[in-house]
């Protein structure tokens, strides 16, 4: 079931439909019974392309989660294993192997997602079993699609491996995965970018193209490509998201299109069994447009998802009043037939309902309210040059250290900088509190561009506020007029420069784009004669944006706003390495010493 | 017209034709007399071997490959061991099998590829009949050894021997046996005197053929067709046996009353013929036999050999090439005497019409009146395929079109493609070429092994036209030859580099999917290492550039180029290979002078390599680097003597790398893990480890006090968060007492509302009322309220006279009973207002 991927003005589920096709094919090359040993980081974004009813279809009987030692028994003619490139896990495989029960020897399999990678074989030929496998392949699998508008990599750690260990080979994928993308969906004619990693994804495309070359011909989908580097907007992901989605993953956290709540608030669902004891286990549900309710409100900001809600209810409970006016024989069967939707709706709008409320309790407490004050007045350049005392009373209390690294590094990006002595300060404070191995975490927020010492430069963040309108007084959270609504008056700046390439173009923003890191670029791609696009009169223009190193829910949310806005003239679709939070992208970046492996 | 059937000679219901191919090119003083010679099928080269005999010690016998037409190929004397057998592979190499089981690959023009073996069993008992066979896997060697055992490989690409099993009674070189394949295997069907057993992988099972004529005694021949669908064999008697394969069918039986075991017998079955028919070759003697008694006789001037096709039997002779076949459907319903069939009506009346004659309309109306014009169409068309000589083909291809011309909506497909085809066999068939393929056989063979075939015969032009006249796909097509081209052109040695380089370049330009990597691999595996390079410059392809310039030696290269590609994992691939090869510091110096690379291999380090990472660091002087390593190195060090060490190394790295903040906080962390583990040794808490805030809060939580404030000032923390910190470890241990001394101890820096909150939070109202009178105004109320005191909120709010105050004190009443209180707020909030 894929019905989310359908509804976007770009069909995903070819993509979806491409990658199942190359995941049966490899499955029957390993013909008979089979059991799949499965890298654990794998399975979540497996679970967007294939569920288990497809493996079974395959012959896959068992499935395993990668571990050292022997392989659990079981009686299947082959072993599958589903890993990433990665050397740790080549020596895991290795010693899978070498365990093996010589006397009912199995076929053993290596499925590389994303890549094949002559390291990892090399590395399985020194441990000397690269020959125990009947096939070593590759399952490309670089842009996932997750819903109707959206593609993600579900690459974790590629904003710290781009911008703090200089490994580029999540980047590499990228290109790869557009180059996919464009043999299904045709070339794109223009490339716009804005920051170092886009540039070299731009490079990496436009080199790919000419090893390429013979491709079948496809009328281009896409007009437009825009690629955009996170570091160019470092601040975005540090502002706690204000849409219903947003905020869901704020508290929650949303993994690969699911999220697990608390189960108290969804106990009571069926009446009469009250007695029955509450459930323990999360909630765990799926969040995708695919739900008739959820796509209507996901974006909205959340003050206004109320209204919405009750808005909702009112219309499902007069569907039901209706039974009261079927009269006649037709007329109850009509209704009848349209029960199971009304269910499936009320059940929906329970559901985010506790939701809501779960949220509410969060977002009505005092503590969030004054973060978010703090952070809107670092947002609006308040006193942004001194230390926070918000920030000290959050230290002293020994607030989650991730919540005091986010309200740091936005008061250094929205400063263009902190002061030395105001750094150093912030600095000790979190050693002493937090622990000095901390000291290895700010310097790669340091190294990332998050915090740093203000140069002799004039702080230029109100420059760029300005010129990008970033900050909007009067942000109307009920009936959105601006991008702003998303974080209730901040709009966001990756999605100000989209916004300003489609109207009126990036030329009126020259200025700020030299101040804002990285090169920006324009690249034009020769598309056959027969294939330009004739464009209706009306018809918008679409364009995929790419956030190399993350882009957040509200920023998503913010982009369908201006696909929906009435004059807009673009439609957009998202693409990523992977969807990101404050929280879990600060995560990312932290370096945690007493673990063996980062 | 007449002729055509002139070679024609009946046979039951059909008609058998002889058509001379080529007069051969050939100068052969002795025929084919005492040569061993294999010529391959689809038209392909003949091989020869001359001189076997040896007449003196020092003359050595003489290979001589020719084409189809007899134009030279390649000549050279043998100097290897006795061949026994010659036979051609699916891709035109040239297979020498030797009496000790070695086979020797040769390539169209004489040149060594390589050889292989055929088992030590073989070379122990030595060969003493080969048969070289092609089936669906690709071409294979059978042997029968001396030890009368056969040994058999299915794909000699693919070498994998296997021996069959034995055959009871089998008794020298009297036997006679075929190769054929049957349910995906291939097995030897062997006959022994009159018996005939199958040998397949596990058993040897006796199999008679149904109706054989009792007046055999032995089995003298044995063939099995193109196909491999059916079998002929010849007895003793004379006796022509005709069945299917499997022995289940037998299809006819013919007496050819010659009791003389024949030279030679080949399957004569086209698809689609209407009687099953053999070829027996005797000294002189041809004999074609079918379903009748009688047989059709050829006399033979001189030595010839058999060529089984598809879809009939080539003869060659010292001086002759001719195609001896069952005339095709088409060409007999045309051709035959009085024939009436549409085909020949159209013909007539095309010949009629040309010689501008009123009887050509009365032919076509006849053909119309029977609507059969379209049939009429598509024999002629059909027929112009299987003839050979173009005017033939001409004529039957006009009458064709003329019959076209009065048809509608006739799809022109059929007509189109067998031109283009004619065009592309009459070029092939020329002597020049000397590819004789029948249009049926093209239509098996398929265009692309045609193209193969002009390749390995360096006819790259020709490939290339006629690439383009049938508008094959680039890359299939003309690319492919290109590169072959280009691989040829880069083997020969008396050009330069760049005058090469220049040529392939400027040839390959255009063409898609050209893979230069190939090209250059040939370059280099012919010793031309600079040439490989500058071809490779044009490879699009990094990861194909990079392996060859590996093995190339050229690194620094490879480098640059993995890393152009952004393909990671390629350069990964080329930096172990340089660790491998280099020593350290050359090592180093290069991934020096490669940030990409540098980088990448850190990564790798830092997963895999700790000490390399360090000495990485040390090389680049890199002090911060260096400094972080020995932090995250010391977080792993159980022992805190080693743990101080590492942390003193680090400060020393930070120290250099002029960062003073960080060796400071470094020094302050070995100065508290030093505090920590005196007061563990004297108190016994367990403190090692814990960050300052923790430890003071812990110190806090068991009374020692004194030891807290000494961290304190030590650590310089600031006064507030220690105030918050104290207060909440007190509350914590609800040591009242001490709070309230606290409180006294000088002004809170951080007010006293916190002090209120956390007795609240402890549920303590009486200890928090304390502090209230403390609390500055602007925090009054919310202290008041806190404490739950709405009556003393509402004063200090109605005080204060703050609207906002007054409406959170408000909304705490409850209008039972805090009814007069909440007037008195509610004019007071009037009055606020009102200012």
């Amino acid at each position: 079931m894929a019905s989310h991927l359908f509804c976007g003005r770009v069909n995903l589920n070819i993509l979806r439909e491409a990658a199942r096709k190359d995941l049966r094919e490899f499955l029957d090359k390993c013909s008979g019974s089979k059991a799949i040993v499965w890298d654990e980081y794998l399975t979540g974004p497996f679970g967007l392309i294939a569920q288990y009813s497809l493996l079974k279809e395959h012959e896959v009987e068992k499935m395993f989660t990668l571990k050292g030692g022997r392989i659990p028994s079981a009686a299947v003619k082959n072993i599958v294993f589903f890993v990433r490139p990665r050397l740790e896990l080549m020596d895991i495989i290795a010693e899978n192997v070498a365990s093996e029960d010589k006397l009912q020897p199995r076929d053993f399999h290596i499925l590389f997602v994303p890549r094949r990678s002559l390291l990892c074989e090399q590395r399985l030929k020194e441990k000397g079993v690269l020959h125990s496998f009947t096939n070593i392949d590759e399952y490309i699998l670089d842009l996932i699609p997750y819903d109707g508008d959206l593609l993600s990599m579900e690459s974790e750690s590629s904003f710290r491996e781009c911008y703090l260990e200089n490994d580029q080979t999540s980047l590499y994928h990228a290109a790869k995965g557009l180059m996919t993308l464009q043999a299904l969906y045709g070339t794109i004619p223009q490339i716009f970018g804005k920051g170092e990693c886009a540039r070299h994804v731009a490079n990496m495309m436009l080199r790919m193209k000419r090893e390429f070359a013979g491709h079948a011909q496809i009328l281009p989908v896409f007009d437009t490509l825009l690629l955009l580097d996170r570091n160019v907007d470092l601040l975005t992901p540090l502002a706690t998201q204000l849409t219903y989605e947003g905020l869901i993953d704020e508290i929650y956290g949303i993994t690969n299109g699911y999220v697990k709540l608390p189960p108290e608030k969804f106990a009571q669902k069926k009446q009469g069994e009250g007695g029955k004891d509450l459930p323990t286990e999360p909630k765990k549900l799926q969040l995708n447009s695919a739900e008739e309710l959820y796509a209507e409100i996901r974006d909205k900001n959340f003050n206004a998802v109320g209204a919405a809600l009750s808005k909702k209810a009112k219309i499902i409970s007069a569907a039901f009043e209706e039974r009261h006016n079927a009269k006649t024989v037709g007329e109850i069967k009509q209704f009848v037939s349209q029960l199971p939707h009304m269910q499936a709706a009320r059940s929906s709008l329970a559901n985010h309902t506790s939701i809501a409320e779960l949220v509410k309790d969060i977002t009505i407490s005092e503590a969030f309210f004054e973060s978010l004050t703090v952070e809107q007045e670092f947002m609006t350049g308040v006193d942004t040059d001194k230390v926070s005392t918000y920030i000290e009373d959050c230290i002293a209390q020994k607030d989650p250290l991730i919540k005091i690294l986010r309200l740091v590094c936005m008061q250094s990006v929205c400063n263009n900088g902190l002061k030395q002595k105001v750094l150093d300060y912030y600095k000790k404070e979190i050693l002493q509190t937090y622990g000095y191995e901390h000291i290895l975490t700010l310097k790669n927020m340091e190294k990332v561009g998050l915090l740093k010492p203000q140069s002799t430069m004039r702080n230029n963040y109100p420059t760029i506020r300005k010129t990008l309108k970033l900050w909007m007084e009067d942000a109307n959270e009920q009936n959105p007029n601006d991008i702003s609504y998303v974080y209730s008056g901040y709009a966001p700046l990756s999605v100000r420069l989209t916004q300003v390439l489609a109207r009126p173009g990036w030329r009126s923003i020259e200025e700020v784009l030299k101040i804002l890191p990285g090169p920006h670029f324009e690249e034009r791609q020769q598309v056959p004669t027969g294939l330009h696009k004739k464009r209706q009169p009306g018809e918008n223009r679409t364009t995929l944006v790419f956030f190399l190193g993350g882009v957040t829910y509200a920023e998503i949310a913010a982009l369908r706003f201006l696909s929906n806005m009435e004059d807009s003239g673009t439609e957009y679709i998202i693409a990523t390495t992977k969807l990101i939070n404050g929280t879990s992208w600060i995560k990312s970046l932290m370096d945690h010493p007493e673990e063996n492996s980062p | 017209m007449a002729f055509v059937t002139a070679n024609w000679n009946p046979l039951g219901e059909a008609f058998y034709r002889k058509i001379e191919l080529y007069e051969m090119g050939w100068n052969l003083k002795d025929g084919l007399r005492e040569c061993l010679v294999a010529a391959a099928p689809y038209g392909g080269p003949i091989a020869l071997l001359k001189g076997r005999i040896r007449r003196s010690p020092s003359a050595r016998p003489q290979l001589e490959i020719y084409s189809s037409s007899g134009l030279p190929l390649a000549s050279f004397p043998w100097k290897s061991g006795v061949v026994k057998q010659l036979g051609w592979t699916v891709t035109d190499d040239l297979l020498c099998v030797q009496e000790d089981g070695t086979v020797l690959v040769y390539d169209l023009f004489g040149g060594f590829k390589r050889h292989f073996s055929m088992g030590n069993e073989v070379s122990q008992s030595q060969v003493l009949d080969t048969k070289i066979f092609h089936s669906p896997y690709g071409t294979g060697v059978a042997i029968l050894t001396g030890a009368l055992r056969f040994t058999l490989a299915t794909n000699i690409d693919d070498i994998k021997l296997r021996r069959l099993p034995e055959v009871p009674g089998l008794q020298g070189a009297s036997s006679c046996w075929a190769v054929l394949t049957q349910d995906r295997q291939c097995k030897v069907l062997v006959a022994n005197e009159s018996q005939l057993f199958i040998l397949d992988n596990t058993a040897c099972t006796p199999v008679t053929p149904p109706g054989l004529s009792p007046e055999a005694s032995s089995i003298v021949h044995i063939c099995v067709s193109f196909s491999y669908k059916y079998l002929a064999l010849i007895t003793d008697s004379g006796h022509v046996w005709m069945g299917t394969s499997n022995l289940k069918e037998k299809l006819s039986e013919v007496d050819t009353k010659i009791k003389t075991p024949p030279k030679q017998m080949a399957w004569c079955r086209r698809p689609k013929s209407q009687q099953p028919s053999a070829v027996v070759m005797w000294d002189g003697l041809l004999l074609v036999v079918g379903e009748s008694k009688e047989t059709i006789k050829y006399h033979l001037d001189d030595e010839s050999i058999l060529v089984p096709e598809l879809d009939g039997v080539r003869i060659i002779s010292g001086t002759h090439h001719e195609l001896l076949q069952e005339v095709p459907g088409a060409c007999e319903e045309i051709f035959k005497i009085a024939s009436m069939a549409p085909g020949a009506l159209l013909l007539e009346a095309h010949k009629e019409y040309e010689k501008e004659s009123q009887k050509a309309d009365e032919y076509l109306r006849e053909i119309k009146e029977q609507s059969l014009l379209s049939e009429a169409v598509r024999q002629c068309v059909e027929a112009a395929g299987h003839e050979h000589e173009p005017e033939t083909q001409k004529t039957l291809l006009r009458a064709a079109s003329f019959g076209k011309c009065f048809l509608s909506n006739f799809p022109p497909e059929q007509f189109v493609s067998m031109c283009r085809d004619l065009r592309v066999l009459n070029a092939v068939r020329d002597y020049t070429v000397g590819i004789p393929l029948t249009h049926t056989q093209f239509k098996q063979m398929t265009l692309q092994v045609l193209i193969d075939r002009l390749v390995y015969r360096k006819l790259y032009p020709l490939a290339i036209e006629v690439c383009r006249y049938l508008k094959t796909p680039e890359y299939l097509g003309v690319s492919r030859v290109l590169k072959h081209w280009a691989c040829f052109k880069v083997q020969q040695k008396e050009e330069s580099d760049e005058v090469i380089a220049k040529a392939v370049s400027v040839k390959l330009a255009d063409a898609a999917g050209i893979s230069y990597s190939e090209i250059a691999t040939k370059a280099y595996e012919s010793g031309r290492t600079e040439l490989a390079i500058k071809l490779l410059e044009f490879e699009p392809r990094s990861g194909e550039q990079v392996p060859l310039l590996l093995k190339m030696k050229k690194s620094p290269l490879a480098l640059s180029k993995a890393i152009e590609s952004g393909d990671t994992d390629l350069v990964y691939t080329v930096v172990m290979y340089l660790k491998n090869e280099l020593n350290r510091g050359d090592f180093f110096m290069m991934l020096r002078n490669q940030p990409v690379a540098l980088s990448l291999y850190r990564q790798f380090c830092k997963h895999q390599e700790q000490d390399t990472l360090k000495d990485l660091f040390n090389q680049d002087d890199d002090h911060e680097e260096l400094g972080n390593f020995y932090v995250k190195a010391s977080y792993k060090e159980k022992r805190l003597e080693a743990r101080i060490a590492l942390l003193q190394s680090a400060v020393d790295e930070y120290y250099k790398a002029k960062n003073e903040f960080s060796a400071k906080a470094t020094e302050d962390e070995m100065r508290l893990l030093r505090f920590q583990r005196k007061l563990e040794e004297e108190k016994g808490e367990p403190l090692v480890g814990f960050p300052l805030h923790e430890t003071m809060t812990m110190l806090l939580s068991v009374g020692l006090h004194k030891h807290a404030e000494q961290l304190y000032k030590d650590f310089r923390v600031p006064d507030k968060r220690f105030w918050w910190l104290k207060l909440k470890a007190l509350a914590e241990k609800e040591d009242w007492e001490e709070l309230e001394k606290f409180a006294k101890s000088k002004k809170s820096p951080i007010g006293y509302l916190p002090f209120v909150e956390v007795c609240i939070k402890r549920h303590n109202k009486f200890e928090a009322k304390k502090y209230v009178s403390k609390v500055t105004p602007e925090q009054k109320v919310k202290a008041h309220l806190a404490v739950g005191d709405v009556e003393g909120a509402a004063e200090a709010a109605i005080e204060r006279r703050s609207e906002s105050e007054i409406s959170t004190v408000l909304s705490r009443c409850s209008s039972t009973t805090d009814h007069l209180l909440m007037e008195r707020l509610n004019r007071a909030k009037a009055t606020a207002a009102k200012k």
